[in-house]
């Protein structure tokens, strides 16, 4: 069953059209980057995705259409991690953690002995087991989103959707978050969508990126596809140089006012 | 062994039964304080022994005369019962409207529950010229307009566009403004019955023998079932709405189902007590200080120490001018207004 697939997607935001006629599927195991310039839909396709705004037509969660489950059913099969989560400074990781399970939980039911082992278990899968007590106030960025991290994992579902997971981390805590998010989706085999800034890291995790621009799909295909200078200038309305070495690429950005080839050659 | 171990290792740090102890034995003492203080010296001890008689298979004999007897349990005790209710119920719904709307100082008297019953109840002082037959009715009056104030400012705070929590605060203290202006327009235009409305409103713990109590205890029992089964869901609603429905809470389920439960207990205690402020708020705050914010702790020790809380500011309402008695809502606010303030200095509010 597909993790994911969505036909025809319109979304409205007080009567302003965000998400116009997207259509996709995302396979078992499959990591999608969305990329496309600010107030493109990126953040509002995830939601419907999560089942947090209205929609029109439609988006199938291992087959179902999200209309039609229940929250607690769409919080099963798919978990979300907010660009900017709320951060209770109060609370501890580990009580953090556990809300995570409240889809598997009944209504007023308490969080058993084998939900809080859950807890921990991603907690240590994330490496910060030794955090579980500590206070959210006083954790460090990095330290912050793998807590977030954990919370969606405890969640147990196939699909995580990350909404620009590193903005506000350091390039040492970026790096190190997304290389959790990839050794997890490998022993985890869980498909990952995420909507990202930053269009080197976007060339360098997902298998696949989709490009939107105005709520519409502009380009999807592998990463060296869709991030071309040509690509990018259209729609970003920027001046970069992709730089390709073998698999990897880099996206540069370059002042527009200085010619490209003179600031390059040695 | 090590079984056992692991499981307590493996379980959320919980309301321990040492906090549990801590809370009751908190309430059993005020109360007996409570009860020894007046005007006819009862004596703690004899009081103590007096309840103990009562325990079945325990040969104890009770030292009080029969009026002593009627004193405290005529008197005294409808008194303390109503004392221990009101505060355990204006603490909890206190906590509860507070993780409910995200925001440290929201508490009963926010979303007109507290002005919607000040205008219920004068209505009826004020129509039936204080007459002793209209005191009946003054719980339902109040009861009625709790609820029509609550009910007015979370339509109005719906009807508002791109609505927030913000938005239904803001709501509540609108609806609040406009019915204590009617409040107050009644109360002046009956000029003979100010006086009684008044005592009304400073909050009283008038019992006369035990129908308060009667009347006010089922209400509150609903409502405290209902907050205690939803503490854990208050603790996820700490992250936002968006992030709450994403877990899969239906939010605005929770939320209307834990404002009817609060408001409808809140509604039971304005009735019978008149308008006691600031418990809602330094209850709960003083136990977060202590125990953390989780409200599988918070919910179930502000019930215990809101309750001894308030009987104990009765006991000083009672005896600081005695014979005369201070509106207890005099000493709740003497105490609560400077802790509120040190809130207010102190709290990061949550946004919006």
């Amino acid at each position: 069953m597909t993790p994911l697939a969505v036909e025809g997607l319109r979304v409205e935001l007080d009567s302003a059209v965000v998400v116009d006629g997207l259509g996709l599927e995302v396979g078992e195991g499959e990591w999608l980057g969305i990329i496309g310039p600010n107030g493109a839909g990126k953040t509002t396709f995830l939601r419907a995705v999560a089942g947090l705004v209205a929609y029109a037509g439609s988006i199938r969660l291992l087959g179902d259409e999200v209309d039609g489950l229940g929250r607690r059913d769409v919080a099963r099969r798919v978990a979300m991690v907010p660009q900017s989560p709320v951060i209770p400074p109060e609370m501890t990781v580990l009580e953090y953690v556990v809300i995570g399970r409240t889809p598997h939980l009944g209504y007023t039911g308490a969080p058993a002995a084998r939900d809080v082992d859950a807890c921990r278990a991603a907690l240590a899968r994330l490496d910060v087991a030794q955090l579980a007590d500590r206070r959210l106030g006083s954790l460090s960025g990095g330290e912050r989103q793998r807590a977030v991290l954990a919370r969606a994992m405890a969640q147990d579902a196939r699909l995580i959707l990350l909404d620009e997971p590193t903005t506000a981390l350091d390039v040492g805590a970026q790096q190190q978050v997304l290389e959790l998010v990839a050794d997890l989706r490998e022993s985890r085999a869980l498909t990952v969508m995420s909507a990202m800034h930053d269009l080197t890291v976007a060339g360098q995790y997902p298998d696949r990126l989709l490009l939107i621009d105005g709520g519409r799909e502009a380009v999807s295909g592998s990463p060296a596809e869709v991030l071309t200078e040509e690509l990018i200038a259209r729609h970003y309305g920027a001046s970069v140089r992709v730089v390709s070495d073998g698999d990897t690429i880099a996206v540069v950005p370059l002042r527009p006012r200085v010619g490209a080839e003179e600031r390059i050659e040695p | 062994m090590i079984a056992l171990r692991h499981r307590r290792m493996a379980t959320l740090p919980g309301l321990s039964p040492g906090w549990l102890a801590a809370g009751l034995g908190t309430v059993l003492v005020s109360a007996l304080v409570a009860l020894a203080a007046g005007p006819v010296d009862l004596g703690v001890g004899a009081i103590a022994r007096e309840l103990l008689s009562h325990v079945p298979f325990l040969d104890v004999k009770s030292p009080l005369s029969e009026t002593e007897d009627a004193i405290l349990w005529q008197i005294r005790m409808p008194r303390v019962a109503l004392g221990l209710l009101v505060g355990a119920m204006l603490a909890s719904a206190g906590a509860a409207y507070q993780g409910v709307f995200r925001n440290p100082l929201a508490d009963p008297y926010l979303l007109g529950a507290a002005a919607g019953a000040g205008l219920g109840a004068t209505l009826v002082i004020a129509y039936s010229h204080g007459e002793a037959a209209s005191r009946d009715l003054r719980p339902l009056a109040a009861f009625a307009g709790a609820m029509l104030g609550v009910g007015a400012a979370y339509l109005l705070g719906r009807s508002v566009a791109g609505r927030t929590t913000a938005t239904l605060i803001l709501a509540g203290v609108t609806v609040a403004s406009f019915l204590t202006a009617v409040q107050t327009f009644v109360q002046q235009q009956n000029t003979d019955t100010v006086q009684e409305v008044y005592a009304w409103i400073l909050g009283q713990l008038e019992t006369s023998g035990w129908r308060e109590v009667a009347l006010a205890l089922p209400y509150m029992v609903v409502s405290w079932g209902v907050l205690l089964l939803h503490r854990r869901l208050l603790d996820v609603l700490a992250v936002g709405d968006e992030e709450a429905s994403s877990v899969g809470i239906d939010v605005s389920r929770v939320r209307l189902i834990v404002l009817a439960a609060a408001t409808l207990g809140t509604a039971a205690a304005v009735a019978f007590s008149g308008l006691i402020a600031f418990v809602g708020i330094i209850v709960p705050h003083a136990v977060r200080l202590v125990v953390g914010t989780s409200y599988r702790i918070v919910l179930p020790l502000s019930l215990c120490f809101g309750a001894a809380f308030l009987v104990l500011a009765d006991v000083l309402a009672r005896t600081i001018v005695a014979p005369a008695e201070l509106p207890i809502g005099v000493v709740t606010a003497f105490f609560g207004a400077p802790f509120f303030a040190l809130v207010l200095r102190t709290t990061r509010m949550v946004g919006s």
